[in-house]
């Protein structure tokens, strides 16, 4: 089984002066490619934590993370930067659009920081106006964000995850903000996403999303407490 | 090659022209907080650029005039002597003015340097001619005169040599003189009375622009208005004495010589010629109050240095307000930074190094520092035309409204501002400069954000 990340023994520790938080105490978890694993837990379980050191975004304390093959605790702040634009595609809560930018140029922006800064093409053009029809905004590519609907703005934001095609989705409560109706649409999309191979790595606390992926994780004060849904566990 | 060296091979810069318009769009998103930004340096750039062409035009103009004198010349002039040395005699007194035909001939006899020596007399008479009349300046000189002064004639000829030792009495008139005189005539051949005497016109010169103020007098010198007749008449027919009973009593000027004009040899000796010429003068004048000895190559070494004063003083005045535009720059950035801690923290999620976040909010600052300097450099080259503009207002005003402006008209129209090239490209970098000396702080303080924090920022 290959594998598309791998944690092990992860820790995070937070030094906060007079005392250390230990948000992460030793988190192992494989992630096999084309997975969709549901990340759930209480605030302050470490699932935050978590996520951010899946996303690159951190480096952890103590412990391993190879995302690809490509061991990732301890690589400079530069390469974290570079892993995150082509091997992770982000999906946010709040979305977390350029607001000044229209559809088009949200969904742009992680070309800007492509390896070797390669000019944007024709055909990353026809690419951006695919993956825009793709997610449905076909006819709103100058629309800017403050013209969208939330769900219209999440799916600027998936297709944006998915334009420098990655191999990780990491989606952080993409639902939270959206009411039923659109919760699905948005949970459509990630499963057709899963379907066509990608892994996704998803945090939420509702069980009724979790139960969508293909395995539900439950973490508790910044370890793995269990594989499952545990109903109602997720709200405290 | 293992996978992560494959990985992360080399990282060149960001394309420019791409950060540059995506500078521009952030900035065009706030085009009045930008333009605003932007003012302290386009006042300051401006500043520069205005103020190094007036001066350089005020000293172009001051150049001009003092090497009207003439760069190898010295002059020394008859001053007004004080009056407690008058003579009284009777109701009047005697103003004896300093030079006298005893100095000229020890001057043109000991100096070895002085290739020219011309003496010249001047004094103000009314010349008439039928029924007009005009007060001219009468030049008694000598043939040499027109050499000296680079002055041309229109018609006739100079006076010569011979006209002066033969005390002939002849006259050459300037062209100003010959116009108020003989309106549609042709002066040459005709006479002007002068003191009672009539002069023939053997010539006219070509109109002779004014040469900087020499001695104590803060105007320049006008030739308009000369009418030049040989030394030795003048001397023969008008006598020494100018004697002026105006006033109940009379007062009286003996003046021999007005002006004698030295030309030196060569440049490079022009100076220590002065020197020695100043000891020479001491040996027919007590005190050296009645004389002054001018070197325009003095006067033109004094307007540098006053030049270079003025520059000084002015960059000072102008690195301030750059300065101070800067430190503007540098504080909205800094608010920009916070404003958009977000934005920066997405862009970081999306990929960007902190190098690019750096590079962005920078170019931001140059993009806005650049910009203001340009438009601070259109501003000083439109100074030239920003004055031109005044001169024909206040002309139009005086026409309207008489003489109460003409003071302030002269003044802007003896000021001629001249961009110096090279402050163009300097004031563009200086500003330039001045953008990534304030941009860098915001810009590292933008790309220092942790990525998580940013995310988070409300």
């Amino acid at each position: 089984m290959e594998l598309a990340a791998q944690v092990t023994d992860l820790q995070k520790h937070y030094d906060l002066g007079s005392v250390v938080v230990k948000a992460l105490r030793g988190v192992t978890i494989d992630f096999p490619k084309g997975d969709f694993v549901a990340i759930m837990g209480s605030s302050g379980s470490g699932k935050s934590t978590l996520l951010n050191l899946l996303g690159a975004l951190d480096r952890p304390t103590f412990g391993e993370y190879t995302i690809g093959g490509i061991p990732v605790s301890s690589i400079s702040d530069d390469d974290l930067s570079a892993i995150r634009n082509e091997m992770i595609g982000f999906i946010f809560q709040s979305y977390n659009l350029i607001p000044q930018y229209t559809v088009v140029e949200n969904i742009e922006v992680p070309l800007h920081y492509r390896k070797g800064y390669p000019p944007i093409s024709n055909e990353d053009k026809q690419h951006i106006e695919h993956l825009a029809e793709t997610v449905g905004l076909g006819d709103r590519l100058d629309h800017r964000p403050y013209q969208l609907s939330g769900g219209q703005q999440q799916r600027v934001a998936i297709a944006r995850a998915l334009v420098n095609d990655p191999q990780i989705i990491l989606a952080d409560e993409p639902t939270g903000n959206l009411d039923s109706a659109t919760e699905a649409e948005i949970m459509g999309m990630l499963l057709k996403l899963n379907a066509e191979g990608r892994t996704i790595i998803m945090v939420t606390h509702e069980d009724e999303v979790a139960k969508l992926a293909k395995r539900q994780i439950f973490m508790k004060d910044g370890v793995v407490a269990g594989e499952g849904i545990f109903p109602g566990k997720a709200h405290a | 090659m293992s996978p992560e060296k494959e990985f992360f091979r080399e990282k060149p810069m960001p394309n420019l022209l791409r950060t540059i318009q995506l500078a521009m769009k952030s900035l065009l998103l706030h085009k009045l907080r930008s333009g605003l930004t932007m003012l302290g340096i386009v006042f300051g750039v401006f500043s520069v650029i205005a103020m190094l062409a007036i001066g350089r035009g005020a000293s172009e103009q001051a150049q001009a005039q003092v090497l009207k004198l003439g760069a190898t010349n010295i002059i020394i002039r008859s001053d007004k002597p004080p009056k407690e040395s008058a003579v009284n005699s009777g109701g009047g007194s005697v103003l004896r003015y300093g030079l006298l035909r005893k100095d000229f001939a020890l001057l043109e006899k000991t100096v070895p340097t002085v290739s020219q020596a011309i003496p010249i007399r001047e004094m103000n008479k009314a010349a008439r001619h039928k029924d007009r009349e005009v007060t001219a300046r009468i030049v008694g000189c000598t043939a040499d005169y027109t050499g000296i002064n680079d002055l041309h004639m229109a018609q006739g000829r100079f006076l010569s040599d011979e006209d002066r030792q033969q005390k002939k009495n002849i006259c050459v008139l300037a062209s100003g003189t010959a116009d108020e005189l003989f309106q549609y005539e042709n002066p040459v051949g005709q006479s002007v009375k002068i003191a009672d005497r009539y002069y023939s016109i053997v010539g006219v010169t070509m109109p002779r622009q004014a040469s900087a103020a020499i001695g104590g007098s803060m105007s320049g010198q006008n030739y308009d208005l000369d009418i030049y007749i040989p030394l030795e008449t003048m001397r023969v027919r008008m006598g020494d004495l100018n004697i002026d009973r105006s006033t109940g009593s009379f007062s009286a000027e003996y003046w021999e010589l007005s002006q004698i004009t030295l030309r030196v040899t060569s440049q490079d000796l022009v100076l220590q010629t002065a020197n020695v010429i100043r000891e020479t003068m001491k040996q027919n004048h007590k005190s050296d109050g009645d004389y002054s000895i001018v070197v325009p190559l003095e006067l033109l070494k004094q307007a540098e240095q006053i030049r270079v004063i003025f520059n000084v003083v002015l960059g000072s005045i102008a690195a301030i307000s750059l300065l101070v535009g800067g430190i503007g720059i540098m504080n909205i950035m800094l608010a920009t930074v916070t404003e958009r801690t977000r934005e920066i923290g997405i862009r970081r999620a999306l990929g960007a190094k902190r190098h690019d976040i750096t590079v962005q909010f920078l170019t931001e600052t140059v993009v806005l520092a650049g910009t203001g300097g340009l438009i601070g450099i259109g501003l000083g080259l439109a100074t030239p035309l920003a004055f031109a503009l005044i001169r024909a207002v206040v002309q139009r005003l005086n026409v309207a409204g008489g003489q109460s402006a003409s003071e302030f008209s002269q003044m802007f129209a003896e000021m001629n501002p001249t961009p110096v090239p090279a402050s163009l490209p300097l004031a563009f970098f200086i500003s330039v400069g001045i953008g990534v000396m304030f941009g860098m702080y915001p810009a590292l303080a933008a790309a220092k954000l942790d990525p998580i924090e940013a995310l988070r920022h409300e």
